[in-house]
């Protein structure tokens, strides 16, 4: 039995921001896998809830005319898995997101839940921010759209502003063209877990394939937000593929990444760790890029 | 014969469709909810609850708190009782604290209408405590000047024993003796069940009704009477079908609570269920053992001595106490023989939660011990790991003089041949040694020793009920649960052979009510199949005499020339069929001359007990970088007697070997060292294995029938966890030569040893 206040059910995004101004209080609910819990363990406790789970305009894949990928927010983790556009363009966030949890919670938990939720080790997060994924808002204002890194403020905030729900999350034609990317989720069990650390790695080759063209490295749970390895990207954009490139970058991104103390993992294991996922991401980038190291 | 038999057991349909009936299914839906308000420090003293809040929420009935609770101690462990008082175990329990003695601990109760109400109320208390120093570790507790937990117990020690044999002191002089000396450290874990402890409870005719999620229903039946100070056949206690307990409800957990709190409110329905937060933080654990091994040998591997110290993490209350180390301690003298041996084991109070009985009872702590420093005499004298188990493990005619066990049979050569030659362990052992690269490989080998019930420790007890219906098909009742083991189906079998009727006319009541089931104490150890199977033959055997000396009135045949067979009356010298056990069981009960209601009762006592061995081989592949572990292949091979329903027995060991994978790689309940509170008491972050940590799960008996028992049959629910934590341990080695000394080894130990070896 669960200790809730109100809950308004919207049934257009016009309506949900109406709602959302009518009663800043309350919370947003989606699929329900994160709001339940903190319901649950009291930290929610009787709050009131807008739940935006019929909104079925927010679900969906499909492609702009200029190639823009569009994820409505509400899209199931499952539904992305599966997608024919997600498989075919970004499949790496298909398989990203399909480590979450098990079945169950795939099934009912969505990726706008995902990122709103503002935590580090969200699955979803390092892989679109290594896709430059951007963020669509629609508030009393109408739309807002901004680059996923602006969006996270700092450890489970977002920039969600009253009145305002995430919309969908598109991802450019340039973001994806050309590129190919892989994720290491680092667990201490194979299913039904949360990332100590994870790392995405996407690379564009040239069409030689001999030169790194581009790439990104995003990071999971390496700062209280997911974060990219710039300088080390700056470092190796342009550089030939030889064999001793993925070890300089896995030492490279210490520089990038800043994890802390837990008594999940300590600081230096989570940078080993950093470094070696880097290293094991780009090379398998490089692999499925079709390049050779 | 049915004995032998993989027959599918009668619960699964109802179990796979939903329809069989736990706890929480058979509570009455208005039923008021209890809660506890558990402490949020871990040492202290309740000076004050404020309920005036609390009181205001709507829903609320009563409040109670540890300064309403009864002064009365009572005991929790689910051993049989004792007559004698030394050998009871130690009350020292309230149904509420003042004396709060770990994080979590229970200060007041809430009931109310609704869980809502309930849970609010619990949050509107305000506790005030006067904190204490704490302590956490058993060592460190025994320090003089450690906070005490309990008056009685200075220093912290429970109990401490010791095994002596020969004269260490004397035997280490022998010039040339190899000194090997390790430390190995185990963690505290929690069962895990599926159904958290739950039940509930009410008044009627005067006395205490509790339903319960329990393996042991008589047990605390008992410990509920003492709790509440009534006469014990005041209390009625029920066990429907449970979802696991593996040893944490081989315990009283919240029945004595929830018996007392329907006293409270006119004997209303209460209902008291663990959220799995509790079933963590407030129910049991399996003990963080440390051993320190200290072994003087000759070159060629000969043991001339062994000291073994070990400390055993009670936690903060008794329940089983000594027991579970001492049962570890009384392997080390046996597995290994050795003429000079000193072992001291003490359990100590700490101001963790309370340590109690799990699946393996102590056995998984020696033998991460045993079985890691025995290899670790291996690599530093360089033998031959099978080579040395062969020779230096306990040999067929061993015999202990206390338990009167005697290996009857060459239980270790026989599975280590099995296991040996499945994993192909003498070549891949060679090959392993000496790799380089970032992916190593590793093979490595455990054995296990296991006793299979309590005597002479304790009382060894079952009691068998056989009911016959007109159709001649029977009622089976024992005091032995099931526990989702499969008991019920291995006990089925057995009463349909000894009795002579089809498996399906054995209807096993599952449900234990001590109103009207036999008394017998429970599942626990890994005596099911054993004790209750003596009182099952013994009852059946006298069942059926019975029945042929009322099948003479209508055969006019002595009953020694007839038997049962496939539910007939057999005329044994021509094989003729006289009558059906159905007509004969219709033909007396309706009798006007000489009417019978044909039935048979039967308490057996067990003096004897049985030695269950067996050995693990596991393959695993280190990804040395990643500092992860990765079990390829793993096999479980036992000597565990006669095998009543081999499906049944292959599921219980997997499920084993799936808990020891848990134990060697992954689960370790962490305790903050600044505060003591759980920090990792959910499913989340207490990381327990699932289907994709596990390889296929192999596992082959070897079936030396046990000569004591009355089906052949020996230990084998607790034994499969035992020997797998070592052998993962020992397979780590032979892939990196790091050694470890501590569980889980998961990838924060992993990542120390390897950057301490230079392997990172």
């Amino acid at each position: 039995m669960y200790d809730i206040g109100t809950v308004y059910e919207p049934k257009t995004v016009e309506e949900a921001v109406r709602m959302r101004c009518e009663h800043p209080q309350a919370v947003i609910i989606a699929g329900g896998s994160d709001v339940l819990i903190k319901i649950r363990e009291g930290k929610l406790a009787g709050a009131d809830l807008i739940s935006i789970f019929g909104l079925d305009e927010l679900r969906g894949v499909h492609m702009e005319e200029d190639g823009t990928l569009v994820i409505g927010s509400l899209t199931s983790f499952a539904h992305i898995t599966a997608d024919p556009l997600i498989r075919e363009h970004i499949g790496v966030l298909g398989e990203a997101v399909d480590m979450v949890g098990g079945p169950q919670i795939r099934a009912i938990g969505t990726i706008g839940g995902n990122t709103c939720n503002g935590v580090t080790s969200a699955d979803s997060a390092s892989t679109l921010f290594a896709w430059d994924a951007i963020i669509e808002l629609t508030g009393p204002e109408g739309i807002r759209r901004m680059p996923i890194r602006d969006f996270y403020l700092s450890a489970g905030k977002v920039d969600l502003r009253e009145g305002e729900l995430q919309t969908s999350i598109r991802i450019p034609r340039k973001a994806w063209e050309g590129y190919k990317g892989f994720y290491i989720k680092y667990g201490m069990r194979r299913a039904m877990e949360i990332a100590t650390t994870g790392c995405s790695v996407n690379v564009k080759l040239s069409e030689d394939k001999k030169t790194l063209e581009d790439l990104r490295i995003a990071f999971g749970v390496a700062g209280p937000v997911p974060r990219r390895a710039e300088s080390t990207e700056n470092t190796f954009r342009g550089q030939a593929l030889t064999a001793s490139l993925p070890g300089e970058i896995g030492k490279a991104v210490l520089a990038d990444v800043q994890p802390r103390d837990s008594w999940r993992a300590s600081k230096d294991l989570r940078l080993h760790l950093c470094s070696t996922m880097a290293e094991r991401a780009f090379r398998e980038a490089v692999s499925r890029s079709g390049g050779e190291l | 014969m049915v004995v032998g038999k993989s027959i599918i057991r009668p619960d699964s349909l109802d179990k796979a469709a939903g329809r069989t009936k736990y706890t929480d299914d058979l509570c009455d839906r208005n039923a008021l909810v209890a809660k506890i308000c558990h402490s949020t420090v871990t040492h202290a003293l309740v000076k004050s609850i404020d309920t005036s809040e609390a009181e205001k929420i709507p829903g609320v009935v009563k409040i109670l708190t540890c300064f309403d609770a009864p002064e009365r101690t009572f005991p929790t462990a689910g051993h049989p009782w004792s007559t004698e008082p030394e050998h009871q175990d130690i009350s020292d329990r309230h149904v509420l604290e003042k004396h709060v003695r770990y994080y979590g601990d229970d200060v007041a109760a809430v009931i109310a209408e609704t869980e809502v109400a309930a849970v609010q109320a619990v949050r509107a208390l305000k506790v005030e405590y006067e904190e204490l120093p704490f302590v956490l570790d058993p060592q460190e507790a025994m320090k003089e000047g450690a906070p005490l937990l309990h008056e009685e117990f200075p220093g912290n020690v429970l109990k401490h024993t010791e095994i002596h044999k020969g004269n260490v002191e004397e035997a280490i002089k022998e010039p040339g003796l190899i000194c090997v000396d390790g430390w190995y450290e185990t963690p505290t874990v929690q069962h895990c069940h599926i159904e958290n402890a739950t039940c509930f409870a009410w008044e009627e005719g005067g006395r205490v009704h509790v339903t319960s999620s329990t393996q042991i229903p008589h047990i605390t039946r008992r410990c509920i009477a003492q709790a509440l100070g009534v006469p014990w056949g005041q209390v009625r206690l029920v066990k429907p079908y449970i979802g696991g307990g593996f040893g944490n409800k081989q315990d009283a957990l919240y029945e004595p609570l929830c018996a007392w709190l329907t006293t409270q409110v006119g004997g209303r329905l209460v209902r008291l269920e663990c959220q799995r937060e509790e079933t963590f933080a407030n129910c049991r654990v399996r003990h963080a053992i440390r051993y320190h091994i200290t072994s003087w040998l000759r070159p060629d591997g000969t043991l001339v001595a062994r000291k073994a110290d070990c400390w055993s993490n009670q936690g903060a209350y008794a329940s089983h106490g000594h027991s579970i180390c001492a049962k570890g301690m009384g392997s080390i003298p046996q597995l290994y023989p050795c003429e000079n041996i000193d072992v001291r084991g003490w359990t100590v109070f700490t101001n963790i939660q309370v340590g109690g009985a799990m699946r393996g009872y102590g056995m998984p702590q020696a033998v991460f011990a045993m079985e890691s420093h025995t290899e670790d005499i291996v690599q530093r004298l360089g033998l031959d790991p099978l080579a040395y188990r062969r020779a230096h493990l306990m040999q067929k005619g061993y015999f202990d003089p206390f338990s009167k066990n005697e290996l009857y049979a060459d239980s270790f050569n026989q599975t280590l041949d099995v296991g040996s030659e499945y994993i192909d362990f003498e070549r891949k052992y060679k090959e392993y040694q000496h790799q380089t690269g970032d992916i190593r490989r590793g093979v490595g080998v455990a054995v296990l020793w296991y006793n299979t019930a309590v005597w002479p420790i304790s009382l060894e007890t079952s009691a068998c009920r056989m009911v016959m219906n007109q159709d001649g098909s029977i009622q089976l009742q024992v005091g032995e649960t099931e526990i989702g083991q499969g008991a019920d189906t291995a006990f089925a079998q057995m009463a349909a052979e000894t009795l002579g009727i089809p498996f399906e006319m054995v209807h096993v009541v599952s449900c234990q009510d001590t109103d009207v089931t036999p008394y017998g104490t429970g599942a626990y150890a890994s005596r099911q199949t054993y004790a209750a199977g003596m009182a099952i033959r013994g009852c059946a055997e006298e069942f059926k005499r019975h029945i042929l000396e009322v099948a003479y009135r209508y055969t006019r045949m002595q009953p020694y020339l007839m038997d049962i067979q496939d539910a007939k009356i057999i005329r044994t010298t021509d094989g003729r069929v006289l009558m059906g056990l159905g007509e004969l069981a219709t033909t007396v009960l309706y009798d006007l001359d000489h009417n019978e209601h044909l039935t048979m009762e039967k308490s057996t006592q067990i003096k004897t007990n049985a030695y269950s061995f067996g050995c693990c081989f596991a393959e695993v592949e280190v990804d040395i970088p990643m500092c992860q572990v990765k079990v390829l292949d793993i096999i479980n091979v036992h000597d565990a007697g006669r095998i009543v329903n081999p499906a049944l027995a292959r599921a219980q060991v997997q499920g084993g070997m799936s808990m020891g994978i848990g134990y060697a790689l992954a689960e370790k309940m962490l305790y903050d060292p600044k505060t003591g509170r759980l920090l990792n008491g959910n499913l989340l972050d207490y990381k327990l294995s699932t289907f994709m940590d596990h390889p296929n799960l192999e596992v082959r008996f070897v079936e030396n029938s046990e000569p004591t028992s009355a089906y052949g049959t020996k230990a084998l629910g607790e034994p499969p966890v035992v020997p797998v934590a070592p052998a993962i341990r020992n397979a780590i080695l032979n892939a990196t030569g790091v050694a470890c000394h501590e569980i889980p080894m998961r990838p924060h130990l992993l990542y120390q040893e390897f950057t301490r070896k230079g392997l990172i």
